[in-house]
């Protein structure tokens, strides 16, 4: 266990070195939460009675998204690792005793809660200082408070997972940037991403959260707010554990098939 | 102890000519062409001995070291790395293994050195104790200094290699492969390489394959030559005796591309 702890405190340091970086997604994502939150605010001044979330739950979805965005952003991934396999530095990977999925698993957590956890502290804060009700309210009962902590760790699992599954498919095609530009805006849309999954048509809601991007996000954030809540939360949870569970067999699966055929060319 | 016998490893590589008629044909219609790359390559290696693994480009060297270091499965063929046949036991044998690829790097892009060496005390679980004390004797050898506290992109060509040999040792392995160690190097940083792995083969009786391009390494390190080409075991002796079969007055370098018309390679 030690040793994926090591990986994950290198990537961490390897992440805080980024300042700008850091700060110029913290100011993004400030503004990013702000233009969201009076778009919504002109659409529910339309129809109020039309709204499919509460007020206050959608401005908490908001604020924890933008904080967050980089603990289940599909279209932020660590291009190092299917470029290891894509230019053959995998071969080093290879040669080190360890489990190479359970060795990239930790990097690429590592790599999304070094992102993440500098810059969400002031978007928290500023969120919270938003005026009620479009500002994020923070005081929630310590049982929603517990269940959206498991909710999230079972989130980054699955997130992590889906990851690994594209990195895996890496050693079968020449290229992964095709899936991840292909997948990126569907997973975006399927996960509630672009807007709550609440807002989105009847059917397409139902096919969205049955599919796996639908255990990412969607389940912390919304209860979190109280959006859902009681047997809902269950059901949620239940499915992340599902597609955490298939998602971290298929990847192993297909890693296991493509070291097999592994074939590092050149120098 | 290394051993390899009736080692077998092809290839298949997509192969068309030049320009876009083609191009669109090979949309339609593939052409393979099988490389072998090792054909039934059969050598052993002892205990605490230095071998250089010598022959041109595209010969097969670096196939060996990868089969040996258990990133390739062979098409056929045993072989054995202290007892362990390397793709099937894999993460115990790599334990035991150091590896330099001296194209890539192991060092972690945006960190210092150190903190490279860090990660890879906690991989290999590295006793603390024997970790100090392998980290200051490389440290010395290799004269490393400030070069642990930069970060490994900062590093010119010669200061990172050095650096990714003492990042190979630093779980004192019993077997050490270098694949091209000295390339691109200055003739000081060379000259510490040399000097070191000889060094590290006294004091610790590492077993090291060295598969290179420059002559001067091999004269300087190995007292046993493989030669091979297209695939093959070509020669198996001494840099004396490589020197011996050629003509007289030739330098190494001369005796060795002599070597290569000789077998057609």
């Amino acid at each position: 266990m030690k040793k994926y702890f090591s990986f994950f405190k290198m990537r961490l340091m390897a992440g805080l070195q980024y300042r700008a970086a850091a700060l110029a997604g913290l100011s993004t994502q400030f503004v990013w939460g702000g233009m969201e939150i009076l778009l919504y605010r002109a659409l529910w001044s339309a129809h109020p009675e039309r709204f499919p979330m509460g007020v206050e739950a959608l401005a908490a979805y908001i604020w924890l998204q933008q904080a967050f965005l980089t603990f289940f952003a599909l279209w932020q991934w660590e291009s190092e690792l299917a470029d290891a396999v894509r230019t053959g530095a995998v071969a080093y990977e290879l040669t080190r005793p360890m489990d190479l999925y359970g060795m990239w698993f930790a990097r690429a957590l590592a790599l999304r809660l070094s992102r993440g956890l500098l810059r969400s502290v002031p978007v928290l804060l500023l969120g919270a200082a938003v005026p009620a009700p479009w500002g994020l309210r923070l005081r929630v009962s310590p049982a929603v408070f517990g269940l959206f902590l498991v909710s999230s760790v079972l989130m980054l699992t699955v997130v992590c997972a889906f990851i690994m599954l594209v990195y895996a498919l890496t050693f079968f095609l020449e290229d992964s940037r095709g899936i991840m530009m292909l997948g990126a805006p569907l997973a975006d849309l399927l996960g509630g991403g672009i807007v709550p999954l609440p807002f989105l048509p009847a059917g397409l809601r139902r096919v969205a959260e049955l599919s796996p991007f639908g255990s990412m996000q969607n389940v912390p954030l919304r209860i979190f707010g109280g959006d859902i809540a009681g047997a809902e939360i269950a059901r949620a949870m239940g499915l992340q554990v599902f597609w955490a569970a298939a998602l971290i067999a298929a990847g192993y699966a297909v890693m296991r098939a493509g070291l097999r055929r592994v074939c590092v060319a050149g120098g | 102890m290394i051993e390899m016998r009736g080692v077998s490893k092809t290839y298949r590589v997509r192969r068309r000519e030049a320009g876009l008629g083609n191009a669109v044909k090979s949309l339609f219609s593939r052409s393979y062409t099988e490389i072998p790359a090792l054909r039934d390559m059969t050598f052993t290696v002892p205990d605490g001995q230095i071998v250089g693994y010598i022959g041109p480009n595209g010969a097969g060297k670096s196939t060996t070291v990868k089969i040996l270091s258990g990133i390739l499965r062979p098409d056929c063929g045993e072989c054995r790395v202290n007892g362990l046949v390397p793709w099937e036991d894999r993460k115990r044998h790599v334990a035991r293994l150091g590896v330099v690829f001296g194209q890539r790097s192991q060092l972690w892009w945006d960190v210092p050195v150190a903190d490279s060496m860090e990660l890879l005390r906690d991989i290999y679980r590295v006793p603390e104790g024997r970790f100090r004390e392998n980290k200051e004797r490389l440290t010395e050898l290799l004269d490393l200094g400030d070069l642990l506290r930069t970060p490994a992109r900062m590093l010119s060509l010669g200061q990172r290699m050095r650096c990714e040999i003492a990042a190979a040792l630093l779980h004192s392995p019993e077997v050490l492969f270098l694949d091209e160690p000295t390339i691109g190097l200055d003739a000081v940083s060379k000259l510490k390489v040399r000097e070191f792995i000889l060094e590290q083969n006294r004091l610790c009786g590492t077993t090291v394959i060295l598969t290179t391009h420059d002559m001067q390494d091999v004269e300087a390190l190995c007292s046993r030559v493989l030669l091979i080409g297209r695939g093959r075991l070509l020669l198996d002796g001494t840099t004396a005796q490589i020197r011996a079969m050629a003509g007289e007055n030739l330098s190494t370098e001369e005796s060795v591309a002599d070597l290569y018309r000789r077998f057609g390679i």
